[in-house]
């Protein structure tokens, strides 16, 4: 498998002010053609304004096996939602 | 010959550039070393094919013999082509499509951006249009063509082959003959040999910087923007491409 070229995780932002987000994964042999095949891959269609790419082994994830202690303990602590303010009735909606 | 009959030789070649091109990298269609390469190849010829219907369209309107973009396409045989021999090329292997991709492409964005300022609006739309595509088109190619000459042994030695293979063919790019005369004296398009100095800076930028040779060579082929003189893969490759009109004839789906 050496010879393979690197795996790149592609962002795409689709409007201006919105934020990148993940639209999938590709393959290319450095950063600027990651980028080159991420125009042609994912926004054929007129998806984007921007690209990032990134080196999917440069991607720090959480192991699924962890998710107990990770995620669990915030469950059931409802209190951290902010939804118990009595919200004054001129304030309209927030 | 009429300064419109000296246009619609003029805008057929430069449609039959783009049909002849986008048929033939369509052909990777499937078959490509890579997915991204396989779909970047794919946009590509659908940019090209639709440049073509601008320029063929343009063609049959400035024509006015009734004809439209299909009919021009699917219904004139090898000698009513007007490409470039250059583009008509098989595709051989990957390298060798690439590189035959990279010299048309620095061509391509030379004279595109010349003809952004034509006396013709109409061309001169078409010809800003078509530009942005392909500076992208002569991006990917440069860098492709950089990757594998100044790759591993094999691909040098690939792209090298493919090199001395398609160099003969530029020399027909930048040939003038009546009809280029008739569209510089009309202010329409450049004199093709005007172009040479901007592609052959593009050229040996990139191909220094891949390791490749231009080959020392001057000899030139011609006969395909004229239509006088086409290789014998024009015929095969139209037989295909034109298949389905010729054997169901104003068929429509």
């Amino acid at each position: 498998m050496s010879n393979e070229w690197p795996l790149w995780e592609v962002f795409i932002r689709g409007q201006h002010g919105l934020s990148h987000r993940h639209v999938g994964s590709l393959h290319a042999p450095d950063a600027e053609m990651a980028i080159k095949n991420a125009r042609d891959v994912y926004t054929r269609r007129n998806e984007g304004v921007s690209i990032w790419v990134v080196e999917a082994r440069h991607i720090a994830a959480t192991a699924p096996g962890e998710k107990g202690p990770l995620f669990e303990p915030s469950e059931s602590k409802v209190y951290r939602h902010p939804t118990f303010f009595d919200i004054p009735e001129e304030v309209g909606h927030m | 010959m009429t300064r419109d009959e000296a246009l619609f030789e003029f805008l057929l070649r430069l449609g039959d550039n783009t049909l002849i091109l986008g048929h033939r990298v369509s052909e990777w269609c499937g078959h490509a070393p890579v997915l991204e390469e396989d779909i970047a190849l794919a946009n590509t010829a659908l940019d090209l094919i639709g440049q073509t219907q601008m320029w063929l369209g343009l063609a049959a309107e400035v024509e006015g013999k009734g004809r439209d973009a299909d009919k021009l396409a699917f219904l004139r045989d090898a000698w009513d082509f007007r490409n470039l021999l250059l583009v008509e090329m098989p595709n051989g292997d990957f390298g060798q499509t690439l590189m035959r991709q990279f010299l048309f492409d620095a061509w391509h964005s030379v004279l595109l951006g010349r003809l952004m300022t034509s006396s013709d609006e109409r061309v001169a739309a078409i010809a800003a249009k078509a530009s942005k595509e392909v500076t992208y088109h002569l991006e990917r190619s440069a860098d492709t063509v950089v990757g594998l000459g100044d790759g591993t042994e094999e691909s040098h030695a690939r792209m090298q082959a493919a090199l001395d293979y398609l160099w003969p063919y530029v020399g027909e790019m930048f040939r003038s003959d009546p009809v280029d005369a008739e569209m510089v004296a009309a202010g329409i398009a450049p004199d093709p040999a005007s172009l040479r100095e901007e592609f052959d800076g593009i050229v040996s930028r990139v191909l220094t910087e891949a390791t490749l040779e231009i080959p020392a060579s001057s000899f030139g082929h011609k006969g395909g923007k004229d239509g006088s003189f086409h290789t014998e893969h024009l015929g095969h490759l139209l037989s295909t491409m034109q298949w389905l009109q010729r054997a169901y004839p104003g068929c429509e789906w």
